[in-house]
């Protein structure tokens, strides 16, 4: 994992002293709230609907025990004992007061931790894949260029001042779990006909009111341009994007309007100029953070006998929860373990003070002190030994954190909504929790199989539901919550945008309109065909014909 | 709106003269790129300092063959929310080597400052009271960055190469 | 009969209060003042508007408040969600529905 160095730890404390004031600022009245709106949003600050809300950066998803630990602190001390996970690998506290922010940053700070472009229209915190530095399928640990970009982004002069948010993801594995393709930009650690490896450049996909699937505007860039190209974007976005209607500010309308080839055009013509005398990736800054991020001491002898087998037969549900949740790793003994914070009647995403003490344990013990975040509001221990597996389900188990449902249908993405959110046009908790609940049985979910579940409580997407297999929007339609189903989105490297497929539900309906959608789909299955694939080979007839049948 | 520069409170020599307005008989004149393009017999014949006014929607590109002529280039920030001129700052200062004022207008506080600096602006018509002595200390809130740009002070690179090199 | 009341958010802690009968604010809903006539709200938002000023709450707005059964409630559920805090919380503040 990076750390700190001398510098990087000035920097956020000067940026704590910096918020500290402009807090001083607005208690007293010299600010305005308009005026002091964009300073606390630059710092992850909002006004929701019971309190101020603050979000966490947890850059690129990556965490230690001590910073989960320094994350359970601030639950207890400066929240009601909760956070949640969210779809951008943060983590946000929802019961903050104003007068308390900048203690609590400054307690985030001795752990390495910011809130710095958690929101506002600047480069906000870069994703990464969740499994990166342990997946099989990696070409390329792409935390080290996560990194790179979230220094160069942090306060970036030029660009903190773009005319809408700006979202970077970066992939380094050959299937996608980082959700590219739907990122302002995508970046996709590739090799070239030469064998080198480099980046694939993808941009203005986006979800929100205008959904829109990333393209490529540069098939191989060399590494160490990574910056220069990055920067060279940015500039045309922004001196070009709209600054004239919100909704059309993103990158993607940019795209949209003059056509990817017109843009790539402009960025390389841009970057033949950027990228002389550009002198701020030199190898050895590469190389210093580069050892942050090399493997961990793995034992050799791992991979021999690991009693695996054993536990797996003597306990089926251990068996069940290491089919669903665990995946492989690229050392040889060595498992990476998904921790679904989707619990029956839960809250997708939520995580309390005890449970977060209890994970950063858990990977202090098994895990080499590593944790993630994931976009699917999940966390994830990397690099655990086949032979801990047993003894770590247990303990997770005994936390309530052994929920064998990764990838099924109750594993839903489920913004907060309007229990929360002050943008929000209609609760999506709620229905996250029935659908949890009434697909409650295990092995009926896993009849049913892969099925990405994505709920948004309004058009912002941030639930993601435009690229869930079944997507559920929440409206508001004269006082009343209603719920909009939309098919066949995905969110991996054959990114799709969901089509809605007929008229809204009412909050008692949304839930057996769901089962409607399996129980067709269940129907009309081949055997082994997962739901996204049934789809495109059905369509949306077969699913709209059965869901408005009655109506 | 009290000007800022080099850290202190100072003079304002320029007139901004309206596009419509006479231009007054002597003394440093700011003009907008319209103006500029349709008077610059004139404008030249006065023989005194001559400064541009740009609008955020404008491109550095349009005017960049001119530089020489001004000694001023104001950027206006129609609201901060306006990013474009942060990016115009560094074209001028970085690919077209602009040295002379380069000033800061419209809606400019404290708190965009730094960002401002950074780019390489050097003067700054700040929109609200009580200017100097918060921007003396808004310009020292942050003494490291992470971008080289324009701006003298170094970026984070340089300082950990220095550090590399000290060990 | 409808009324209106005036919410808004504390400045210091975000938390949702009513602008009471007595010019403060107030958590509970049942202190606050309310407004039968278009005046009377104007005269409510004005009042707010200087807490405003005076850095007390931030944002304020009316709200609807509709006969339900005898007792005033919020018309619309935002409110209501907003007045009652987020539904599935049931144990006040802890993620509802543990899996032991
Ligand atoms: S999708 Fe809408 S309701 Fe959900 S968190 Fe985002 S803004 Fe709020």
């Amino acid at each position: 994992m990076y750390r700190y160095d001398e510098f990087d730890h000035a920097f956020v404390h000067q940026r704590v002293a910096q918020f500290r004031d402009q807090v001083a600022r607005r208690l007293s009245g010299e600010l305005s709230e308009d005026e002091f709106k964009p300073l606390r949003l630059m710092n992850g600050l909002y006004l929701q609907l019971h309190a101020y809300m603050l979000r966490v950066a947890i850059p690129y998803g990556t965490l230690s025990s001590r910073q989960m630990r320094c994350l359970a602190h601030i639950a207890r001390r400066y929240d009601k004992g909760y956070g949640h996970i969210t779809t951008r690998q943060n983590i946000q506290y929802n019961w903050i007061k104003l007068t308390e922010v900048p203690d609590l940053l400054a307690d985030l700070a001795e752990v390495e931790m910011h809130a710095i472009q958690t929101s506002g229209n600047c480069i906000r915190n870069v994703t990464a894949d969740h499994f990166a530095g342990a997946a099989a399928d990696e070409i390329e640990d792409p935390r080290l260029w996560c990194e790179i970009i979230r220094q160069w982004s942090t306060l970036h002069p030029e660009f903190s001042f773009l005319p809408r948010k700006f979202k970077i993801a970066v992939s380094g594995a050959a299937k996608d779990r980082a959700a590219l393709r739907v990122h302002d930009i995508g970046v996709q650690i590739c090799r070239n006909d030469a064998g080198e490896i480099g980046f694939e450049v993808m941009v203005g996909g986006g979800q929100g009111r205008t959904p829109m699937i990333a393209k490529t505007i540069r098939k191989f860039l060399p590494k160490a341009e990574l910056l220069s190209y990055l920067e060279s974007i940015l500039r045309v976005y922004n001196q070009l994007g709209r600054r004239d209607n919100m909704y059309k500010a993103r990158i993607k309308i940019l795209v949209h309007e003059m056509g990817a080839d017109a843009l790539a055009e402009m960025v390389e013509a841009e970057w033949r100029q950027v990228r002389e005398g550009f002198v701020d990736l030199p190898e050895a800054e590469v190389a210093r953070i580069e050892r942050y991020f090399a493997p961990p001491p793995f034992d050799p002898a791992a991979g021999s006998d690991s009693g695996l087998d054993t536990a797996r037969r003597a306990d089926s549900e251990f068996d069940r929860w290491l089919e669903q949740n665990v995946d492989a790793h690229r050392q040889p003994g060595y498992a990476i373990a998904t921790i679904s914070l989707k619990s029956d009647g839960g809250v997708p995403g939520d995580i309390d003070a005890a449970q977060m003490e209890a994970v950063a344990d858990l990977a202090e013990r098994f895990s080499f002190d590593e944790l993630r975040a994931t976009h699917q509001q999940n966390l994830v221990l990397p690099h655990v030994r086949k032979g801990d597996l047993y003894e770590l389900w247990q303990s997770l188990k005994a936390h309530g954190l052994a929920i064998a449902n990764r990838g099924l249908i109750s594993d839903i993405i489920a913004c907060p909504g309007m229990d929360y959110c002050s943008l929000a046009t209609a609760r999506s908790i709620p229905v996250a929790q029935a659908i949890s609940a009434r697909f409650q049985d295990l092995a009926r979910q896993k009849d049913i199989g892969d099925l990405r579940l994505n709920i948004s409580g309004c058009i912002n997407a941030c639930g993601h539901h435009h690229v869930g297999h079944i997507g559920i929007l929440g409206l508001e339609k004269k006082g009343v919550e209603n719920y909009q189903i939309t098919l066949g989105g995905r969110a991996d490297g054959e990114a799709a945008i969901g089509a809605i497929v007929g008229p809204a539900f009412s909050a008692e309906d949304i839930v057996g309109a769901v089962e409607t959608v399996v129980d067709t789909y269940l129907d009309l299955r081949e055997t082994g065909e997962p739901f996204i694939d049934a789809y495109a080979r059905l369509g949306r007839e077969p699913f709209k014909e059965r869901l408005y049948a009655a109506h | 709106m009290p000007l800022i520069k080099n850290g202190a409170i100072a003079e304002d020599a320029w007139q901004f003269p309206a596009d419509d307005a006479p231009l007054p008989g002597q003394g440093p004149v700011a003009i907008s790129l319209e103006r500029w393009q349709r008077e610059r017999e004139v404008l030249q014949a006065r023989r005194a300092p001559l400064g541009l006014l740009v609008k955020s929607d404008t491109q550095v590109e349009d005017f960049a063959a001119d530089l020489a002529e001004f000694e001023l280039i104001a950027l206006d920030f129609p609201t901060f929310r306006d990013g474009r001129p942060y990016s115009a700052a560094r074209l001028l200062r970085e690919r077209h080597g602009y040295t002379g004022e380069l000033r800061a207008v419209g809606d400019v506080s404290r708190d965009q400052f730094l960002f401002m600096h950074r780019c390489g602006f050097d003067a700054f018509q700040v929109s609200s009271g009580g200017a100097l002595e918060g921007w003396l200390r808004a310009v020292s809130e942050i003494s490291i960055w992470y971008q080289p740009t324009g701006d003298p002070r170094g970026a984070l690179g340089t300082l950990r190469h220095r550090r590399a090199a000290a060990e | 009969m409808k009324l209106d009341i005036v919410s808004a958010n504390r400045l210091t802690d975000g938390r949702v209060v009513y602008l009471t009968r007595d010019d403060g604010w107030s958590e509970s809903i049942i202190d606050g003042r309310s407004a039968a006539t278009k005046e009377e709200s104007a005269d409510l938002l004005a009042d707010a508007e200087r807490a405003v000023e005076a850095g007390i709450v931030v944002a304020p707005y009316l709200v609807s408040m509709a006969d339900d059964g005898g007792a005033f409630a919020p018309l619309h559920f935002r409110e209501r969600i907003r007045l009652f805090g987020p539904k599935h919380n049931r144990d006040g503040g802890q993620p509802a529905g543990r899996v032991a």
